[in-house]
This record gives C-alpha cells, sequence and structure tokens, in this order.
C-alpha cells in the first residue's frame, strides 16, 4: 500500500472510530428507550432493534412532572435565547463594528466569566434569589442561563457581524439610510443565519443544563433537574427513556442547523 | 447640480493625522479625481464628504448647504464603494432600487428610473438576478446604477475599479467617462492609479501625506508638477529628476552644465532638473551619459541612461540605434525642463 492509501486510511479509521465514540452510547440509550419495560433486564441484550416498543417511552411521558418540567425548560430555554441574544448580540456588533476604548479588556472579561465554576456561584446566587423572589422561579433560573450562555452568544454573534462588511451598511447610510435603518436592513438579515445558530446553541446549553436548575428550583423543576432528582428512585428503564428524551432536541436541532454551525467558527 | 467647497478640514485617527486643513473647491458638473499613494488620505477625505467620518475641524458645503454635520442620508450625495457594497440578499433590480425605496420614490416611478438606471449600465438582463450569480464587472455597473438612479448632484467614487482585471477596467474606465458626459454630475474620484486619474478627471488633486500637493488639469499637472512628488509620481516614466548647483545663471549637475534661463537662483543653491522622459533627444553633444538598457515597448523604445550616478528614461524610437554601454550626448528641450528646490522639492519659477 502506499502513503496516500495508508493516509486515508489513517483518516477515515480516526473518523469512524470517533463516530463509534460517540454513536454507540446513543444507539443503546434508544434502543432501551424503545424496548419493553423488562426488557432492558434482558441479558446478553439483543444489538438489533428487533422488538421496537413505545411502552417505556409511554410511561415516562405519563410520569408525575415530566410534562411539566418539559414545559418549564422550554420556557427557561426561550427566555434564556430572548435574554442572551438580545443582549449579547448589540455587544458583538458593537465588538465587530467600533473600535472602542478597552475592547481588548471587554473581550478578556467575557471570555473570564466562563472561569467561574457555576457550583461555587450557586449557592450564593441561590440564597439571593431567595431574597429577591426568583428562587424555584423560571426566570431566575433562565437569568443564571443567559449568564452562562451570553460570552459564547457575544463571542459567536461579532464573528457574524465581522462576516457583514461594513461598507454595506455605509453603503445603505448613503443610499438614505439612518444607522439602525441600515442594521436592520441589511446587517441584521445577513447576519441571520449565524444568529440563528446561536440561538439554537443557547437552546442547547439552557435545554442540558442541570447543576444551576437543580439548586434554584423545588417545585419548577426543569427536565434536567427532574432526571437528576428522579434517577435515584427511578427503574432503569426509566432512565434510558429520560436520557433518550433529553439528547433528541440537540440532536435535532444540530443535524438541521449543522451547515450554520460550521458558520460559527470561522466560516463565513 | 451642486459644487462641493472643503475649507481647511482636518482629520486625526487618534495619533495619526490623515488630513491637515485640506481645502478644495469643486466646480458643479466636474470631474475631480483624488490621487496620491495609499494612506495619503484620499479616500478619508472622500468618506468626509460623504458623512461617513466626522470631521475634527473645518466645513464643508454641498451646494449652498453646509453639511458639516449632516449624517451621510441628508447630503444629497450617492456613492460607489471599492467593494462595491452590493447587498447580496436583494436582486439587482431590488439593489438598483433601494436608494429610491429608502425615499419612499412612487412604485410606478420607482420602477421606471431602475429601468433607466438598468439601460444606462447594461443591466437590463440581470435586474431578477442575485449578486453572486454576476461577474465582478456586472457587480461593480450595479454598484455605479445604484448610485446614479438616486439623481443625488454629487457622486462619490472610491476606487471603483481597482478590483476588475485590466482589460476590463479599460472597458469601465471609458464607459464611467461616457457616463459622466451624460448625467454631468459634480464627481469626486478617488484612485491610486495615475493613468485613471490623467484619463478621466477635469482636474486632479493630488495628495501626500494628508495634504493636496497641487490640483490641475491633467496636463497642466504632468507638464508642470508643482513637486518633485507630483512629478514622480505623474506619468509613466515618471519625470527624471538630476541633482546639481546653480551658479552664475548655470545649473552645474554632473559632469554637464545647463543654462538656468532666467531662473533667478542664488549661487550655491542646491536645484533639481526636471524633464520628461519624451523631452530628451539624442545630440552630438550636450550632457554626457551612458546608455543602460534598452526596452522596446511596442511604439516606442524606452532607454535608461545613466548621467553620472543618476539613472535617466527617455524615449527613443523603437528602432533605435542605442546600444547598452554606448556613450551618448543627450539634449534637454529647454522649454521643457522644470527646476525644483532640492531640499523642499517645490517647483521655481
Amino acid at each position: 500500500m502506499s502513503a496516500r492509501t495508508w493516509d486515508r486510511a489513517l483518516i477515515y479509521g480516526s473518523a469512524t472510530l470517533l463516530a463509534l465514540w460517540v454513536l454507540v452510547p446513543f444507539y443503546l440509550i434508544f434502543l432501551s428507550a424503545f424496548s419493553r419495560p423488562n426488557d432492558v433486564f434482558v441479558y446478553p441484550k439483543p444489538l438489533l432493534p428487533t422488538d421496537l416498543s413505545t411502552e417505556t417511552m409511554q410511561v415516562f411521558l405519563q410520569s408525575t412532572g415530566v410534562v411539566a418540567s418539559v414545559l418549564n425548560s422550554l420556557a427557561v430555554a426561550a427566555i434564556t435565547i430572548v435574554l442572551s441574544l438580545a443582549l449579547g448580540a448589540p455587544a458583538g456588533y458593537a465588538l465587530a463594528r467600533f473600535a472602542f476604548r478597552g475592547r481588548q479588556g471587554f473581550q478578556l472579561v467575557v471570555l473570564a466569566t466562563k472561569m467561574f465554576p457555576v457550583a461555587i456561584l450557586s449557592i450564593p446566587l441561590a440564597v439571593a434569589f431567595v431574597r429577591l423572589g426568583l428562587y424555584d422561579n423560571v426566570i431566575g433560573v433562565a437569568l443564571v442561563h443567559t449568564a452562562m450562555a451570553l460570552p459564547f452568544v457575544i463571542l459567536v454573534t461579532a464573528g457574524v457581524f465581522a462576516g457583514v462588511s461594513n461598507e454595506l451598511e455605509e453603503a445603505a447610510m448613503t443610499l438614505g439610510c439612518s444607522r439602525v435603518a441600515a442594521f436592520l436592513r441589511i446587517a441584521l438579515p445577513l447576519a441571520l443565519p449565524g444568529l440563528a445558530a446561536a440561538a439554537i446553541f443557547t437552546f442547547v446549553i439552557s435545554w442540558n443544563e442541570v447543576f444551576a436548575a437543580s439548586i434554584l428550583t423545588l417545585r419548577q423543576r426543569t427536565l434536567p433537574a427532574l432526571v437528576l432528582f428522579a434517577l435515584q428512585q427511578s427503574p432503569l428503564y426509566f432512565k434510558f427513556a429520560g436520557g433518550f428524551f433529553m439528547v433528541l432536541p440537540a440532536v435535532v436541532f444540530i443535524f438541521f442547523m449543522r451547515r450554520y454551525l460550521l458558520n460559527l467558527w470561522g466560516g463565513r | 447640480m451642486a459644487a462641493i467647497t472643503i475649507e481647511r478640514i482636518v482629520k486625526t485617527f487618534g495619533k495619526t493625522t490623515a488630513l491637515r486643513e485640506v481645502s478644495l473647491e469643486v466646480q458643479d458638473g466636474e470631474f475631480l479625481v483624488l490621487l496620491g499613494p495609499s494612506g495619503c488620505g484620499k479616500t478619508t477625505l472622500l468618506r468626509c464628504i460623504a458623512g461617513l467620518e466626522s470631521v475634527d475641524s473645518g466645513r464643508i458645503r454641498i451646494g449652498s448647504r453646509d453639511v458639516t454635520d449632516l449624517a451621510p442620508r441628508h447630503r444629497d450625495i450617492a456613492m460607489v464603494f471599492q467593494s462595491y457594497a452590493v447587498f447580496p440578499h436583494m436582486t439587482v433590480g431590488a439593489n438598483i432600487g433601494f436608494g429610491l425605496r429608502m425615499k419612499r420614490v412612487g412604485k410606478a416611478e420607482l420602477e421606471r428610473r431602475v429601468a433607466e438606471g438598468a439601460a444606462l449600465l447594461g443591466l437590463e438582463p440581470y435586474l431578477d438576478r442575485y449578486p453572486a450569480q454576476l461577474s465582478g464587472g456586472q457587480r461593480q455597473r450595479v454598484a455605479v446604477a445604484r448610485a446614479i438612479v438616486m439623481d443625488a448632484p454629487v457622486l462619490l467614487m472610491d476606487e471603483p475599479l481597482s478590483n476588475l482585471d485590466a482589460l476590463l477596467r479599460l472597458q469601465a474606465r471609458a464607459d464611467l467617462k461616457r457616463l459622466h458626459r451624460e448625467v454631468r454630475r459634480t464627481t469626486v474620484y478617488v484612485t491610486h492609479d495615475q493613468v485613471e486619474a490623467m484619463s478621466m478627471g477635469d482636474r486632479i488633486a493630488v495628495m501626500r501625506d494628508g495634504v493636496i500637493e497641487q490640483c490641475e488639469p491633467p496636463m497642466k499637472l504632468y507638464n508642470d508638477p508643482a513637486s518633485r512628488f507630483v512629478g514622480g509620481f505623474i506619468g509613466s516614466p515618471p519625470m527624471n529628476f538630476l541633482p546639481g548647483t546653480a551658479r552664475s545663471g548655470v545649473f552645474e549637475g554632473e559632469g554637464f552644465r545647463v543654462p538656468l534661463h532666467g531662473l533667478a537662483a542664488a549661487d550655491g543653491r542646491g536645484l533639481l532638473l526636471g524633464i520628461r522622459a519624451e523631452q530628451i533627444d539624442v545630440a552630438d553633444s550636450g550632457v554626457p551619459a551612458r546608455v543602460q538598457v534598452v526596452e522596446p515597448l511596442g511604439a516606442n523604445a524606452l532607454v535608461t541612461v545613466l548621467v553620472g550616478s543618476t539613472a535617466v528614461k527617455m524615449e527613443a524610437p523603437v528602432d533605435t540605434s542605442l546600444r547598452p554601454d554606448q556613450d551618448v550626448h543627450l539634449a534637454f528641450e529647454a522649454a521643457h525642463i522644470r527646476w525644483m528646490d532640492a531640499e523642499t522639492g517645490m517647483a521655481l519659477h
């Protein structure tokens, strides 16, 4: 075999290995989530989906609190997306367009917020939220998720707006637009795919976040908080169903948005 | 229609000064070219006129209005950008009509003017296409059409041809010149290409380090450069400059003497003798020189000779008998010699 063939074999081999690393657990979770509750304990386990059933998923979805927590999760994610884009996109735009004093410092500080572990922040936050009446409240959780998503949203939208040439907005301004109108008619539509991708990533961050959500809620659980809480007491099949249900939205979104996700990482 | 009056404008970016008290008058309907090397401030000056940059001090008037503090959209200008800045998410037709839509021009008139603009630039077949489906030259024409249909009295262009390949640029240059003759807008055109400037401008303002060195019609600029910089920047090849000293009415160069012809220069003053390549002839006697290189260029030949230690470019017939290492004598046509001060580089009269 030539060196070239070896190279290809190595690349494809590694890629396959990586894909399996990610896909095999997904597949096993899927298999268990879509079999009958008691099949989970069968050994050795059949690796082919010969006996699919939605019984387990039904049990999961009908359990107490699941539907409510899904609604909570969706509400939290929606508020998080709105807040983090409303705050992050203008910051990203400013970073991309204007040379202002402290620009570099700002960028650094934005990243630095990522250095504080949520574990350390959560307890004081819980105390503060109790005082403010935000404890056990979707808005409280959404605020924390917004704080967690903001650095990401700011840096990504900065990249997205930097990809929209400033001359386009200037041209619009010479053609009768105010600065705001130029942004709304030119920069925003062109940045939309990137902003959508940022929104979806924010959704995934919020949907999957478990730590802050567990500590800051008691009855108004988000889905991850509920699943985490219920895990110890629930049967194995319930865990698989919960796992599958948690993974699903992220996978679906990333599948539809993969083109835009590539946009995020430097692709203009 | 409108003239542009620029009075002593200053523009700084942080610690660098881009424009130092620049003043300029552009006549109504004139095609004025801002020419200079990169970083000379020509684009900054254009952007100040457009209102895309604010000035630190000085005033800008368009027609009878002081526009210094107005936003671009209130200045009655239209602009063509170097990158064309054609909106990628709109069709050609929507691009051309964008400014008119912003002005809330009625539908019927909008369509009529877009059609007119498209016809003027030969874009009718492409109105429904998106910019990504166009060639560079077509995109450039969309940008021009979009500016033209605004019917703004002032048209600003920032190196609109620099992204085209050489052949297309030649064509587009002629097209723009024809267009200007037809629409007669007051035009300010930025370029670093002196050929473009010479061929298009009614007048050329040569800029350097944030200052306009000279603003004259092209041939005046070519024949009578106000400074060594202008003479060296305009023309291909650039004007030749030979160093020497004034002594009792005579210029003493390296191994030659030329009469100063009435130029009043104190003895011992350092001078530069400026002469264009086509004003140098081979003669039986005169300035001694040695041929270095002979380059046949088709219509004529470009000959590089050494006068003392200075390389001088001269034009010769393409069938010239000059050969490298040959010793010759040169005659400079007295009427075409330009004298410059050796220290300041400024022309002396």
